[in-house]
């Protein structure tokens, strides 16, 4: 049988190389398609990631949990052999903090007397969903992470992601059930701060690195290290007095701000709806913003 | 003889491995590790799992394979669609053209061109996410995550060769 085939085979051979140097050409020219389209037309592609996000969360939601249980252990062993320094460090900080309690109590009743007296409007309550976070993603070209909750338990694009410790980032895109997040240190975030010692406007934009920059300044402006940076709430993207890092350091190539959450110790953040709408806006009225 | 349905099942899934484990290489290195400053310098373990099956079985993880890899990975990382996908595929490309010269050389010599490969590699989507954005992106991590990738190649390496004897016919 294999006689006759020969001649075919002869000639399908080069025509299958051709076909397969076709192919990959062709696939460098989608890849880069896909870039361009990802340029161009920022929901599509976006919609691309959330959908394969959220067909794989499940997957990555029990990934995580073995490797946090580990993280959990190793941090406890390591506490125990720091327990003693720590209990001493928390007694002087009860001290001070009691100290502290009471000039709080003292302005909280007096910012209550003062609210009635200018019947202030105050901003709307926030509510909170907590996720776990399921994907630390990037490496040296995207700061973002993943979470487990998605739009199915309230979260909407444009809201602020947050910890104990102070500002994580922003929902950049938002699945059924997952929900991936834009960190502070992100090359494309930037927030409108305040230097909060001096309320001097700025913005805190991200270079890919761990440490955060200042720009926009007004001129004139006076920051030195030690200042906390808080958002500022302009532009209706975050409520205002978020705490976000403390500047570092300050010199004439730029002034560094040290952000107050350790990228590698989240666990569970708090997604917070503030009820503000946010400049995430859809630019045209027809196209929701903060569908999945 | 004509082989039985379990047979060939058999086969076909053990000629998907090399997709499959790239995949799951994807997915788990997206896994939030919890080690400080581990995450932005996190080796790139799929473009191990490109270079080391594009050497020794090309067939079982066709060009197109290496696509779909390199656009989960922009997806989940959160990089730009197609950055990753392009790389990938370019890599992929490199080392078929030179597998000839990779043929039966030692581990050693297997390693050093993953070296140049993938500095190739971290130079090109360095500049494709430059461009991308319209900035210089801090070139450090890039440096330190191509390093971290050189590093973890031989343990990677050695789990894909063993996996090949154990499982793969060879081509």
């Amino acid at each position: 049988m294999k006689g006759p085939l020969r001649p075919v085979h002869r000639i399908a051979v080069p025509i299958k190389g051709l076909i397969q140097r076709f192919a990959y050409v062709g696939l460098v020219a989608a890849a880069f398609g896909l870039m361009l389209l990802g340029k161009a037309d920022v929901p599509l592609a976006e919609r691309i990631r959330t959908q394969v996000t959220d067909a794989l969360a499940p997957i990555l939601d029990v990934l995580s949990r073995p490797v946090a249980t580990v993280s959990d252990v190793v941090d406890q062993v390591r506490e125990l052999a720091s327990l003693h320094e720590e209990n001493a460090g928390l007694r002087e900080d009860k001290v001070r903090l009691l100290q502290w309690q009471t000039v709080a109590r003292r302005l909280e009743a007096e910012n209550k007397a003062l609210r009635a007296l200018l019947n202030f409007v105050p901003g709307p309550e926030a509510s909170y969903v907590t996720a776990r976070v399921i994907g630390d993603t990037g490496g040296a070209f995207a700061h973002t992470l993943l979470l487990n909750a998605g739009f199915r338990a309230g979260v909407r694009k444009g809201q602020a992601v947050v910890t104990g410790d102070g500002l994580v980032g922003r929902v950049a895109g938002v699945g059924n059930r997952s929900t991936r997040v834009i960190l502070i240190t992100d090359l494309n975030s930037h927030i409108p701060v305040l230097v909060e010692r001096t309320r001097t406007r700025a913005i805190l934009a991200g270079d890919n690195s761990e440490v955060l920059r200042l720009i926009r300044l007004p001129p004139g402006a006076e920051v030195s290290p030690g200042d906390r940076v808080v958002t500022s709430g302009h532009g209706d993207a975050f409520p205002p007095g978020l705490p976000v890092g403390v500047v570092a350091s300050v010199s004439d190539a730029g002034i560094g701000v040290q952000p107050f959450v350790e990228r590698s110790r989240l666990e569970y953040v708090r997604v917070v709806d503030f009820g503000l709408r946010g400049i995430l806006q859809p630019l045209f009225p027809g196209i929701p913003a903060d569908g999945p | 003889m004509k082989p039985s349905l379990w047979h060939r099942l058999d086969g076909l899934a053990r000629r998907l491995t090399p997709f499959a484990l790239t995949l799951v290489l994807v997915v788990v290195s997206v896994v939030p590790l919890h080690i400080p400053g581990f995450a932005r310098v996190a080796p790139l373990l799929p473009l191990i799992a490109v270079y080391h099956w594009a050497i020794y079985r090309p067939r079982l993880l066709p060009a197109f394979a290496v696509f779909v890899i390199g656009v989960l990975q922009d997806t989940l990382t959160g990089t730009p669609i197609g950055v990753n996908a392009l790389v990938f595929i370019g890599v992929y490309g490199v080392v078929l053209s030179q597998r000839r010269f990779f043929a039966g050389k030692s581990f050693a010599v297997v390693w050093l061109g993953f070296a140049v490969v993938a500095a190739g590699a971290a130079l090109s989507s360095w500049i494709l996410v430059s461009v991308y954005n319209l900035t210089l992106v801090a070139p450090r991590a890039v440096l330190f995550q191509y390093l971290m990738t050189l590093g973890v190649f031989p343990l990677l390496a050695w789990v894909f060769l063993r996996w090949q004897r154990a499982f793969l016919e060879s081509e």
